[in-house]
C-alpha cells in the first residue's frame, strides 16, 4: 500500500511539472514594462540618497502628481534629459522623485551638485533591485503617478520635449 | 539539388528506422537465438544514410549553398572555413541532425558490440532506441528540416552569430551531444532489460562502457563550454549557474551516479531498480534540458529561436517517453532485496549517489523554480549563484571526504584500519590550509573547510597511489585520476574564488589610473580590418609596483557586419600562477572606455584539474583491467 502511494505521488509530480512546462510555452516571454501602466503602484521601500531612512509608498502625498525618475551619474542620456527635469521642478502640481540606480553615492551627489538637483525626494537603489518593481530595465526611465497613486504613464529613455508637454497637460487637467 | 538529395536521405533514414522497428517486433516472435541478419543490414543502411545527410549538410555550409535556409541563416561566404563547418551545428536544425546522427551511431555500435548478449534484450534495446530515433527524425523533417529550400536563392548568407565563432565552441556541442545524446542508448537498454527480464549483472556489464563514454564526453563538453564562457563572454567567470549550464549539469549528475552504482550492480547484483531508474532519468533529464533550452522558456545564449511549436513537440515527446518508461518500470517491477554493510565499498558508492541526487534536486529546483513562479503567480524571479553556492558549498565537504575514503574500502565488508592515516592526513590538510590562510589571505569558515577536505582528498588519493605502486597490487587508476582531479578542481576553484581581484573603471586614451599597487595605462587605440570584422584594439599597460612586473594587454571590440554585432574580446595573459584578464567596452557618445581588469589566480590549474577528472573515464574505457 505504501509503495503505491509513492507511485501516485511521483506520477502526480511528473504530471504537474509537465503541465507547468506546457503552460510556460505560451507565456509571453517578451519583457514588457508597458503592462504596469494603469495599475496602482505596488508597495515599495527605498532608501534615501543621503540618509539611512527609507521612503515608502504611504509617504507619497495624495494632493500631487509624482514623477519617479530613475537615473545614474554614469548614464549619458540622463544628462540629456536633465534640463527637462529642471523645468518640471517648477511645476507646483508635481513632485519629483529621483531614484539613483546602480551608482556610487559620491558620483551621484557630484552629478547633482554640478548640474543642479531637480528632485524633491532623492532615493538610492544601489543594487538595482528595488527599481525592478517599477518595471525598469534601463536608465533613464520615468513613471508618472496620479493623486490616487495609479501609474499613468511610463517613459523609457530620456524625456523629450514632447514628453514634457504631455506631462504638463496631464498634471494641469482638472 | 542539395536540398532534394538531403530530403531523400532523410526520408530514407525514416524508412529504414520504420523497417528496423517492424523487423525487431517480428524477430522477437521468432524462436531462434540470434538476431536476424536483415536487421544488421538495415542498421548499416540507416547509419550510412544518416551520416551521408550530415556530410551533405556540411558540404552545403562549406560551399555556401544559400538555397538551404539553414545555410542562408547561419553562414556567410566571408567566414573562415573552420567556422563554416562549425556553422553546421551552430543552429537548431543542424544540431538536431547531429543529435540524430549520434543516436543512430550509438544504436549501431550497441548492436554490433552486444551481439553476444541475450537476444530479446538486444532486440528490445534496438526497438526502443529506434522508436526514439524515429521521434526525432519526424521532429526534424516536420518542423526543423535543415534541407529546407528557399527560392529565389539569396546571393549572400546572414552569417553565424560572432560569439559562436570560436574554436572552443566548435567542439563544445559535439562533445556535449556525445554525452547526453549518448545516454539514449542506456535509456533504451534499461527499457530492454525490463522488457526482456535479463539479470541485473548482465545489464550492468553491457551498459558500463556506454555510461563511461557518455560521462567522459559530457564532462569534456561542459569543460569546453566553460572555457569558452570564460574568455568569450567577458565576465571573467567560468561558471554562472545559468539555466543552460544547469541543463548540462543535471544529466552529468545522473551519469556520475550511474557510473558508480553500475559497479555495485555488476559486482554484487544489488541496486538493480536504482540503476534502471538512473539509466532512464539520465536521458529523460537530457531531453528535459533540451526542451527548456530549445523552446525558449529559459532565455539564454543557447536559445536558438523562440518557437512554441517546436517546444510543444519536444514536450509531447518527453511526456510520452516519461509516461511509457514509468508505466513499464512499475508494471514489471524487478524485486530487489539487499543488505549492505555500513563499512563496505557498496555503502561508499551509494553515498556518492546520495550526494549526486542532492545536487541534482538542488540544481533542478533552482532551474525550474522561476518557470513555476512565472506560470503560477506571474512573477519573474531569478535564482542565481547565491542560492547554489549557499546550498551546494557546505555539502561538498563530506562529499570530498567520502570520495577520499571510498576507493580504498573493499567490497562486502571491511574492518576500518586506516584511522591512524585518516587523522594524520586530516592534520596535514589542516596545516596546509593554515599556511595558506596565514601567509596569503584570510577567507570564510566554509572556504576553510572546503579547502581542508579537498586537500584531504588529494593527499589521501596520492597516498593510496604510492602505497599501491609499491605493493604492485591491482590499482584502479581511472578512479584515482578522477578523484584526485576533482580534489584539485575544488581546491583551485575555492582559492580562485577567494583570491580573485576585480577593478572596474572608466578611462580614456592617454590616462593612467592607480588602484592600490596596480597601475593601468591606456596607451593607444587602433582600428584594424580583419577577415570578416573590424577590430577596435585598446593598448593597455598594467604595472604592478609591488611585484615589479609590467604586462601589455590588448582587449578588442569587434564590429561584425554579418550579422551586425559587437563583441567584446577579452585579453588574457595566462601563466601558472594567475590570469590577467582585461575587457573593454565603449561608452556611447563619450571618449571614455569602460574597462574591467581582473586578476584570476590558478585558472590554468582549474582547467587542468577538470580535464584530469574527465580523463579518468576515458582511461577506464581504453585500459582494460
Amino acid at each position: 500500500m505504501k509503495i503505491s502511494f509513492l507511485k501516485i505521488i511521483s506520477a502526480f509530480l511528473i504530471l504537474f511539472t509537465i503541465l507547468i512546462f506546457f503552460l510556460a510555452l505560451f507565456v509571453d516571454k517578451r519583457y514588457s514594462t508597458e503592462t504596469i501602466v494603469g495599475k496602482q503602484i505596488d508597495n515599495f521601500e527605498i532608501k534615501f540618497l543621503l540618509s539611512n531612512r527609507t521612503f515608502k509608498k504611504n509617504d507619497l502625498s495624495k494632493d500631487q502628481y509624482h514623477l519617479i525618475n530613475i537615473w545614474a551619474s554614469w548614464c549619458l542620456p540622463c544628462k540629456k534629459e536633465h534640463p527637462t527635469l529642471m523645468n518640471l521642478k517648477k511645476e507646483k502640481n508635481l513632485s519629483l522623485i529621483g531614484i539613483n540606480f546602480k551608482d556610487k553615492k559620491l558620483n551621484a551627489s557630484g552629478f547633482l551638485k554640478e548640474l543642479g538637483n531637480p528632485y524633491d525626494i532623492s532615493l538610492i537603489d544601489k543594487n538595482g533591485t528595488s527599481s525592478i518593481m517599477f518595471g525598469v530595465y534601463g536608465v533613464p526611465e520615468s513613471i508618472l503617478i496620479d493623486k490616487k497613486h495609479n501609474i499613468v504613464l511610463k517613459f523609457i529613455g530620456p524625456l523629450s520635449t514632447k514628453d514634457y508637454k504631455t506631462i504638463l497637460k496631464l498634471i494641469n487637467e482638472k | 539539388m542539395l536540398s532534394s538529395a538531403g530530403n531523400i536521405l532523410l526520408t530514407g533514414s525514416i524508412l529504414f528506422t520504420f523497417l528496423i522497428i517492424y523487423l525487431s517486433f517480428q524477430n522477437l516472435r521468432e524462436k531462434n537465438f540470434k538476431i536476424g541478419k536483415d536487421l544488421v543490414y538495415l542498421s548499416v543502411f540507416q547509419i550510412t544514410f544518416i551520416i551521408a545527410s550530415f556530410i551533405l549538410l556540411t558540404f552545403g555550409f562549406v560551399f555556401s549553398d544559400f538555397s538551404l535556409l539553414a545555410v542562408y541563416q547561419n553562414s556567410h561566404t566571408s567566414k573562415p572555413i573552420f567556422y563554416k563547418i562549425a556553422g553546421v551545428w551552430g543552429n537548431h536544425e543542424g544540431s538536431l541532425l547531429l543529435w540524430i546522427n549520434i543516436m543512430v551511431i550509438f544504436s549501431y555500435l550497441f548492436l554490433v558490440f552486444n551481439n553476444k548478449s541475450n537476444k530479446s534484450y538486444s532486440l528490445y534495446t534496438l526497438l526502443v532506441q529506434n522508436i526514439l530515433i524515429l521521434g526525432f527524425l519526424i521532429f526534424l523533417i516536420s518542423s526543423s528540416n535543415p534541407f529546407f529550400k528557399i527560392l529565389p536563392v539569396p546571393l549572400e548568407g546572414l552569417g553565424l552569430n560572432p560569439i559562436l565563432q570560436d574554436p572552443a565552441l566548435v567542439i563544445h556541442p559535439p562533445l556535449l551531444y556525445l554525452g547526453f545524446v549518448g545516454s539514449s542508448i542506456y535509456f533504451s537498454a534499461a527499457m530492454g532489460a525490463i522488457l526482456s527480464n535479463i539479470e541485473g549483472k548482465n545489464f550492468a556489464s553491457s551498459i558500463k562502457t556506454w555510461v563511461l563514454i557518455s560521462w567522459s564526453f559530457q564532462s569534456l563538453g561542459i569543460i569546453f563550454g566553460s572555457i569558452w564562457a570564460y574568455y568569450e563572454l567577458g565576465w571573467g567567470g567560468f561558471w554562472f549557474w545559468d539555466p543552460v549550464e544547469n541543463a548540462s549539469l543535471i544529466p552529468w549528475f545522473c551519469m556520475t551516479a550511474l557510473a558508480h552504482s553500475v559497479l555495485v550492480l555488476e559486482k554484487r547484483n544489488y541496486l538493480y531498480n536504482w540503476v534502471l531508474i538512473l539509466s532512464l532519468i539520465t536521458f529523460i533529464s537530457s531531453v528535459t534540458g533540451t526542451f527548456l533550452v530549445r523552446s525558449g522558456i529559459l532565455n539564454s545564449v543557447h536559445t536558438f529561436a523562440n518557437d512554441p511549436s517546436r517546444g510543444l513537440y519536444i514536450l509531447i515527446f518527453l511526456s510520452l517517453m516519461i509516461g511509457f518508461s514509468f508505466v513499464i518500470f512499475i508494471k514489471r517491477r524487478i524485486s530487489d532485496k539487499f543488505y549492505v554493510e555500513p563499512l563496505s565499498k557498496e555503502t561508499f558508492i551509494l553515498s556518492n549517489n546520495w550526494f549526486m541526487m542532492f545536487y541534482l534536486a538542488t540544481v533542478f529546483i533552482g532551474t525550474v523554480y522561476p518557470i513555476f513562479t512565472q506560470v503560477l503567480y506571474d512573477t519573474k524571479i531569478s535564482v542565481g549563484p547565491p542560492f547554489y553556492n549557499a546550498v551546494i558549498a557546505p555539502v561538498i565537504i563530506p562529499f570530498l571526504i567520502f570520495m577520499a575514503l571510498g576507493p580504498k574500502i573493499n567490497w562486502i565488508k571491511q574492518k576500518y584500519d586506516g584511522l591512524k592515516s585518516f587523522i594524520l592526513i586530516l592534520i596535514l590538510s589542516c596545516f596546509i590550509n593554515f599556511l595558506i590562510f596565514f601567509f596569503f589571505k584570510s577567507y570564510n569558515f566554509i572556504s576553510n573547510l572546503i579547502i581542508i577536505s579537498s586537500l584531504f582528498l588529494i593527499i589521501h588519493s596520492a597516498k593510496d597511489f604510492i602505497l599501491k605502486a609499491k605493493t604492485k597490487l591491482h590499482f584502479n587508476f581511472s578512479s584515482f585520476l578522477s578523484h584526485i582531479g576533482f580534489g584539485f578542481l575544488i581546491f583551485f576553484i575555492i582559492l580562485n574564488h577567494n583570491f580573485s581581484k576585480e577593478f572596474d573603471l572608466n578611462i580614456k586614451v592617454g590616462e593612467t589610473k592607480k588602484m592600490g599597487n596596480m597601475e593601468i595605462k591606456f596607451n593607444n587605440l587602433k582600428i584594424e580590418e580583419r577577415e570578416n570584422y573590424n577590430a577596435v584594439i585598446g593598448y593597455f599597460n598594467i604595472f604592478d609596483s609591488e611585484k615589479k612586473y609590467q604586462k601589455r594587454l590588448n582587449p578588442e571590440i569587434r564590429v561584425y557586419e554579418n550579422p551586425q554585432t559587437l563583441t567584446f574580446e577579452s585579453s588574457i595573459i595566462t601563466n601558472l600562477k594567475q590570469d590577467l584578464y582585461l575587457t573593454m567596452s565603449n561608452l556611447d557618445g563619450s571618449e571614455f572606455y569602460n574597462i574591467k581588469f581582473q586578476i584570476k589566480p590558478f585558472m590554468l590549474w582549474i582547467w587542468f584539474a577538470a580535464l584530469l577528472t574527465a580523463s579518468g573515464g576515458l582511461v577506464r574505457i581504453f585500459i582494460k583491467k
